[in-house]
């Protein structure tokens, strides 16, 4: 019934929006920032653990569509063991995948979250998926309040 | 369904042909905003094809017509609502832009520190923001009566803050995010037997119900024309004339004035005082066409109609298991706001839209009943007089399936 949607809705979606994984506090978490949508009243924490310029762990708490749940999960699994620089390279591959010009798209560049491309076809879901990447930013910029995709 | 004519009105609405997703567009947005029919997009041509010009200045024949046409559809409007007079019909954006000008124009003039606005807690934020600046500009209080978990105001809680410090109430007529319809004429009475003037916000009610302002005997009505199948950018004011003749004007610039010189200016009369500058002259005159369809259809026909679409609705979405609805109220109008169990409301959003069904998923300008009900945002079907049990069958069949899909 749904078959226009297996682009945006992939398996892999409902799977992290059913088991989102990392989904935890980290205690005394060395960064700790929240994310809010207030289109969809979406809300995360999310906290990262660092050695030196290293994520040791990442995590995160809240609540939001599925998209944004699974976005946030995969999230908090690729950037574990990633240098701020290496995630930040990511974060920037990630926004050209949901934002950028079909050319400056390298679906390998981002490996498993490429699943997430398919919100390039609903502008209305974008903010969606790049809110936890929003909140990683300003995460690893040290800023530590709350940041809004609006 | 009793006689009612829908086949016939949906043929009226050119858009509700249209293919969205390859699938028949079912639109259940109407409380976002009402589809336009064809009378009221033939009016805005024919305007600017055979009558347009300024109104209330030229003496050449164009601007006569436009003129004529313009005010025309100003009695219209005061007839739709039984007004007592045009003086007191004033064109504005929209409701927003009615409530923001009885705010800043009463509300500063009689309004001081340590008085009173009461509203309520289901109000959208543009019931809610425009008194707010006006505490911040006076230093006068917002008070908000409660409401229960059904989506009533508590009239009991709202009584008891009508004090002696109450300078207005203004309260929402028909809810936009729970459908609940309050009972404004108890609320008036009350408030006018302390000589409180009460504004209501008649944005979701006015395409729903016969709205009749002298006998409600509130002092300022708002609505919107676009949820009236008219053009957005327009809505009215309707004010009770001796509270308008004592206000001071909104804004200032041409059409408001009589007489100006650089010491001093004499304002115009009613309703031109509050009208500054060119007004959307084609969407006023295409508001008066969608009045005439209205009519010729008939608002109680319009209500009962919607009302057995909305019983039907209901007794669909209860059957659900995991769908809860959100806003119960006895009084209701055509809106069905609900959440499912574990689905967000943007993934319902989303899942509907490729079926070709137009729901809103959100708070719908109206964050303080989402906080109340304990939910980050809702769906929300609204009805119109073109919506048939046949699309609510689609509704529901979309949400079961989305539940399946989910897990």
């Amino acid at each position: 019934m749904f078959d226009d949607l297996r682009d945006l809705y992939q398996e892999v979606i409902f799977d992290h929006n059913r088991n989102p994984r990392n989904f935890r506090v980290i205690e005394n978490a060395d960064r700790r920032v929240e994310g809010f949508n207030p289109l969809c009243g979406d809300r995360l924490t999310l906290f990262l653990q660092m050695d030196g310029d290293r994520i040791t762990d990442a995590s995160f708490q809240g609540s939001g569509c599925a998209i944004s749940t699974a976005s946030v999960s995969l999230m908090t699994e690729i950037v574990k063991g990633k240098t701020e620089q290496e995630a930040e390279d990511l974060f920037k591959k990630f926004h050209e995948m949901t934002t950028g010009k079909d050319e400056q798209i390298n679906l390998e560049a981002v490996g498993k979250l490429a699943v997430l491309a398919g919100v390039r076809e609903y502008p209305a879901r974008v903010k969606c998926a790049t809110l936890a990447w929003h909140t990683l930013d300003a995460a690893l910029k040290n800023e530590q309040k709350s940041i809004s995709t609006e | 369904m009793t006689n009612f004519p829908v086949e016939k009105i949906r043929a009226d609405f050119p858009i509700l042909a249209e293919k969205i997703r390859n699938k028949p567009l079912v639109y259940l947005d109407n409380a976002a905003t009402c589809q336009k029919p064809q009378a009221v997009i033939d009016s805005i041509v024919h305007l600017y094809s055979h009558d347009y010009a300024n109104v209330h200045r030229g003496v050449h024949t164009l601007s006569v017509r436009s003129t004529d046409l313009f005010e025309g559809a100003r009695t219209k409007v005061k007839d739709f609502i039984n007004a007592g007079h045009e003086k007191e019909i004033i064109f504005v954006k929209g409701t927003t832009e009615a409530i923001n000008l009885v705010a800043q124009s009463y509300g500063k003039a009689n309004i001081k520190a340590g008085d009173e606005i009461l509203i309520t807690a289901m109000e959208h934020h543009s019931n809610i923001v425009p008194w707010q600046i006006l505490c911040q500009q006076t230093g006068a209080v917002l008070k908000v009566a409660p409401i229960n978990l059904h989506g009533e105001l508590i009239y009991d809680e709202f009584e008891k803050l009508l004090s002696d410090k109450t300078r207005l109430v203004s309260v929402v007529h028909m809810s936009n995010a729970l459908g609940t319809i309050n009972p404004v004429k108890i609320i008036i009475a009350a408030a006018h037997a302390k000589d409180i003037p009460v504004m209501l916000d008649g944005a979701q009610a006015i395409p729903h119900m016969t709205v009749d302002v002298q006998d409600l005997d509130c002092d300022f009505y708002a609505f919107s024309g676009h949820k009236l199948y008219a053009p957005s950018g327009i809505g009215v004011l309707y004010g009770k004339q001796a509270l308008l003749e004592a206000m001071p004007p909104y804004q200032g610039g041409g059409d408001m004035i009589r007489k100006v010189t650089f010491a001093e200016t004499e304002y115009n009369v009613l309703p031109y005082k509050f009208e500054a500058g060119t007004p959307a002259i084609a969407d006023v005159v295409s508001l008066g066409a969608a009045i005439d369809y209205l009519n010729a259809i008939g608002m109680d026909k319009i209500a009962a109609y919607e009302a057995e679409l909305l019983d039907y609705a209901t007794e669909k979405a209860m059957q659900i298991k995991g769908l809860r609805i959100i806003g119960e109220a006895e009084h209701k109008g055509a809106i069905l706001s609900f959440v499912l169990d574990k689905i967000h409301p943007h993934d319902i959003g989303t899942m509907l839209d490729s079926l070709g069904i137009a729901v809103r998923a959100g708070h719908h300008c109206a964050m303080p009943v989402m906080d109340f009900f304990k939910v980050p945002a809702t769906a929300r079907a609204s009805f119109a007089m073109y919506n048939t049990k046949e699309e609510i069958d689609v509704l529901m069949n979309g949400i079961k399936s989305l539940i399946e899909v989910f897990g």
